[in-house]
């Protein structure tokens, strides 16, 4: 049957039909965790897996704050290794790189089904070539704490990798020797999950301020190390020197300024990649030159936003997660760099969120189609590389959605007539910038009608997949197998596709 | 006998021509699974424009452009023949 965006998804499973679909549905919640009495100290993860009963087809979850730093989900990996534990349901919040316990795991069906919002490394490598015997689904940031609180992501035992924990069983993020900043993304596994346990390296007396609420926590495991805290740092503090990217950060920002976009308490999110940051201090020069102060920035936040905090140019921050060490800090001082949870982020179902709030959001795409839709989840032969993240949150709830990206990459055109796997729908795609042309969504008339009288010029999408093809000349169509092996979740909670096994032909 | 262009850099290819019994093309490419037969097209018109027969040639493709592949060929037929 085919669904909002013409993809093919099984009988009886929710089809996507639109990214406003959800307001025809109310908000499910299901009963938050007890209080509990008192808070159990535990000496080993040997010991947390007898207590807590963890048995096979359990689900366990991790929050993914420490990226490539995470020594919490290699520990527990280890265990089940040692336990035999089979059939075991993973929903860590991503899986980095540097996850190579799980390999294992999942070649021996110790782990058969995995929730995730994004992966990449080795592990998305076996997915992608078939080796999870379950299904792999992945989630948007909001959807997936849409999923937890509605009870359709149900968890056994939540481990939370927790920097500080005080003897209350309060944790932060804030301070420790593997200080992440905040923990946004573990908001909904703390509130929800039938077992909490925090793993911590760093035990304290009282914290007089703390993100985790102890009330929810059912013990706590201190080990000599979480992790390594230089593995949290994400994106790049360097500007681009690519000349083609800075084009594309020119013209965006000339852009944003011919849209009326940068004035007074307006509010952004951008990616943390040297385009991205190259616009970012183009909107800083302008901010600048015409005394414009904004409302917030939001994200994954770096130093870069951290420093317009400190100038006064952005009132506030809002962060689900500290993306450098310069955030990690701010967050520890400053009180308008604010923590925020996935579901206040992104969740469909609160109306108020950050995501809603957003003025323009600046996004990158693997893949482009004619009809805008964007792919950020596999790569031109179908291997997993990445996932939505909180791509499809934002580019839904802000006004505007531009998406930044070089016309061709390594030969490969971005604009193709269907994306191999969609992410985010067309339908929040408003425009999408290139070295040599801007493209806009037929559907935003506005927009059009804006930039009409400005020197800017708009090409027709199919004129832009014209001019690369001419360049590269026509791709391939590449093979794929018919064997299913995942879903890409829309934030509602419906299928917007299907991942399907790469093909025998390109394995290597 | 042998010559060689280009680099392994992105949007790049390395190209080695060198005199052999007969003609033989072989790609190595990033982006093989999408445009192979438009750089072998590529290397074989070139060839041809070259008036080159009886040689083996690798390119070693890291998503160049065909104009790239092109000329990047071109330098390397010639870098064979004045090591000749």
């Amino acid at each position: 049957m085919l669904n909002g965006v013409k993809r093919d998804i099984p009988k009886n499973l929710p089809r996507f039909i639109s990214s406003d679909d959800f307001l025809n549905k109310s908000r499910r919640l299901i009963e938050k965790k007890k209080k509990q009495s008192k808070t159990v100290f535990f000496n080993s993860y040997d010991e947390v897996f007898d207590k807590l009963k963890i048995k096979d087809k359990q689900t366990l979850s991790f929050h993914h704050h420490l990226r490539n730093g995470d020594k919490v989900i290699q520990d527990v990996s280890k265990i089940i290794k040692k336990l035999g534990l089979k059939d075991l349901h993973f929903a860590p919040s991503s899986i980095f790189p540097s996850y190579t316990n799980m390999i294992d795991l999942i070649f021996n069906g110790n782990i058969t089904n995995i929730h995730t919002n994004y992966l990449n490394g080795e592990v998305a490598k076996i997915i992608s070539e078939g080796k999870l015997k379950g299904k792999l689904v992945m989630n948007t940031h909001g959807g997936r704490a849409r999923a937890i609180e509605s009870g359709d992501l149900g968890i056994d035992v939540a481990f939370i990798a927790c920097p500080t924990v005080d003897k209350f069983g309060n944790g932060t993020g804030a301070i420790g020797k593997n200080a992440c900043g905040t923990l946004g993304y573990c908001i909904s596994d703390l509130e929800y999950a039938k077992k909490v346990v925090l793993v911590t390296d760093n035990l304290v007396g009282k914290l007089d301020s703390y993100q985790l609420n102890g009330e929810y926590v059912d013990g706590v495991l201190v080990v000599d190390s979480i992790g390594e805290a230089k593995g949290i740092v994400s994106g790049t503090t360097e500007i681009t020197k690519d000349p083609v990217g800075l084009k594309i950060a020119k013209d965006c920002s000339s852009l944003l300024y011919e849209l009326d976009l940068i004035k007074n308490n307006f509010s952004m999110q951008t990616g943390a990649g040297k385009t991205s940051l190259a616009v970012v201090n183009y909107v800083k020069d302008i901010m600048k030159k015409q005394n414009i102060i904004g409302e917030f920035a939001s994200g994954g936040i770096t130093k870069s936003y951290v420093d317009m905090l400190e100038e006064g140019l952005f009132k506030k921050l809002y962060d689900v997660q500290c993306f450098d060490l310069d955030a990690v800090k701010s967050f520890r001082k400053n009180k308008n760099h604010i923590a925020m949870s996935a579901s206040e982020y992104g969740n469909p179902f609160v109306k108020n969120s950050i995501a809603n709030k957003l003025d323009f959001v600046i996004l990158g795409a693997t893949e482009i189609d004619i009809d805008f839709n964007v792919n950020v989840t596999t790569d031109s032969i179908g291997y997993i590389i990445g996932g939505s993240g909180g791509h499809a949150d934002i580019a839904k709830g802000a006004k505007v959605t531009i998406i930044i990206s070089p016309l061709i990459k390594s030969r490969i055109p971005i604009i193709k007539e269907k994306v191999n796997t969609i992410t985010t729908p067309g339908e929040d795609i408003d425009i999408l910038i290139t070295e040599r042309g801007i493209a806009i969504n037929p559907k935003r008339k506005d927009l059009i009608e804006k930039l009409k009288t400005t020197k800017i010029k708009i090409y027709d999408i199919k004129e832009l997949l014209e001019k690369t093809h001419n360049l590269t000349g026509v791709p391939s169509k590449i093979k794929v197998s018919d064997d299913i092996i995942g879903y890409v979740e829309y934030r509602d909670g419906t299928y917007i596709d299907v991942l399907r096994e790469v093909h025998n032909d390109y394995i290597r | 006998m042998e010559g060689q262009a280009g680099s392994k850099e992105s949007n790049d290819c390395l190209i080695t021509i060198r005199k052999s019994d007969e003609t033989r093309i072989e790609i190595d490419s990033i982006v093989d699974h999408l445009f192979h037969d438009q750089i072998l097209k590529a290397v074989e018109e070139t060839l041809k424009e070259e008036n080159i027969e009886n040689v083996f040639v690798l390119v070693e493709d890291k998503g160049a452009l065909d104009y790239t592949i092109r000329a990047r060929l071109r330098v390397a037929i010639n870098r064979m023949n004045k090591n000749v």
